[in-house]
């Protein structure tokens, strides 16, 4: 699903042009991202967390010419994937 | 940051009333969830996409005892930020 896919649904749902339905889905990704970039995270009950994690310095290799390189630290979005997703995920019926 | 800010990002930038920015979350979050619940990805640009992982049957270990176990096959989501997503945060 692409995201002109998933805002034709979401125009048929609410009723709203397509491009509206991009503006909504723009917000939606880009609120998210905003969060992350000033190193908060964002919990959506049911669907999961959004967080940053810091990935330490460390001395890596280009696995072309297997020179050594520095990697600089970083840190990378990372998704946790909540508990009535990945039961959805797993083709198991969400219990309790 | 909690889906209601969110809700109210969107009411805000998109000029809608709440009940509908709310159902556009839902909506958004719903779809998400149930085209990788068919084993689809999705796949939204700039910000990264979401598949479905098949794991294989693999022995673990309990952090906390040390004991083994069994983790079964499974399928997992998994999440790559794009490019623009991954740079963000290292500004």
């Amino acid at each position: 699903m692409t995201k002109s896919d998933m805002a034709e649904k979401l125009a048929e749902k609410l009723k709203i042009t397509k491009q509206q339905a991009e503006v909504i889905i723009n917000i939606f990704t880009n609120s998210i991202i905003e969060a992350l970039s000033k190193g908060d995270k964002v919990e959506i009950r049911g669907f999961g967390s959004f967080r940053v994690r810091h990935r330490s310095a460390k001395e890596g290799r280009n696995p072309k010419t297997g020179e050594k390189v520095f990697v600089q630290p970083k840190k990378v979005p990372f998704f946790k994937t909540g508990k009535e997703f990945r039961l959805i995920v797993d083709g198991k019926e969400v219990a309790e | 940051m909690t889906k209601v800010d969110i809700v109210n990002k969107i009411s805000e930038q998109a000029g809608l009333q709440k009940p509908e920015s709310e159902l556009g979350v839902e909506t958004i979050i719903s779809l998400i969830k149930e085209t990788l619940g068919k084993g689809e990805g999705v796949i939204l640009r700039r910000f990264g996409s979401f598949q479905v992982r098949q794991k294989r049957e693999r022995i673990g270990r309990n952090p906390k005892t040390g004991e083994e176990a069994s983790i079964t096959a499974r399928k997992v989501v998994r999440f790559k930020a794009g490019k623009y997503f991954k740079a963000a945060v290292n500004t």
